[in-house]
């Protein structure tokens, strides 16, 4: 049973590194985001199968910890790009 | 006897939790613009995590932590939706202000 979980987590990593691959490519910087959010799903899934794995329970914490600072991340995003986004319909123009 | 089946049916989800993560990633790549893949990684990836969470309760030692797994689950869920609708809603914003200054 934990051959198979520790297979599934070995998968579930392979997937965070191809994530990467969408930061490297993404044309814009939504994209990117796209992968932080990536990264926030399966790294609380592969945390939730090791915490299983290897009997370690501080490992739940981790999980629900990253699932939270990940909507920390996109919102300090959206923020940052809203405001060039409203500057712009302004009219006004700012350095980004 | 219930125990293997039991097991079996933990590898089951397990492993359809893998293959939906696996579509959705494939879907962040597949997929023409940003607010398509929004979508396809928002549903897939959460919809992985409950299968993965779903292989994991029988497992689980103790019905608190359960509840616990559960839970971690269910704010995955809130926080991706919001975070989807924010980006999606930014890519919109953006797209409208570049469409402004192309007609400009």
């Amino acid at each position: 049973m934990t051959l198979l979980m520790d297979t599934v987590a070995v998968v579930l990593l392979l997937l965070l590194v191809v994530g990467l691959l969408r930061i490297w490519l993404g044309p814009e910087p939504a994209d990117r985001m796209l992968a932080s959010q990536l990264f926030a799903s399966t790294g609380v899934a592969l945390l939730l199968v090791l915490a299983e794995s290897q009997a370690q329970p501080a490992l739940r914490d981790v999980a629900l910890v990253l699932a939270l600072l990940a909507v920390l991340s996109t919102v300090a995003f959206v923020t940052r790009v809203m405001q060039v986004a409203r500057a712009d319909s302004r009219g006004e123009r700012r350095d980004v | 006897m219930s125990d293997s089946l039991i097991m079996l049916l933990q590898a089951l989800l397990l492993v359809i939790g893998c293959l939906f993560f696996l579509v959705g990633t494939l879907g962040l790549f597949r997929l023409p613009d940003t607010l398509t893949r929004i979508h396809a990684l928002t549903k897939a990836d959460n919809l992985g995590l409950g299968f993965v969470v779903l292989g994991l309760l029988p497992s689980v030692p103790g019905p608190a932590t359960a509840a616990k797994i559960l839970l971690i689950w269910l704010i995955a869920l809130a926080a991706s939706a919001t975070a989807a609708h924010l980006v999606a809603r930014t890519v919109r914003a953006t797209d409208a202000s570049r469409d402004r200054e192309e007609r400009a």
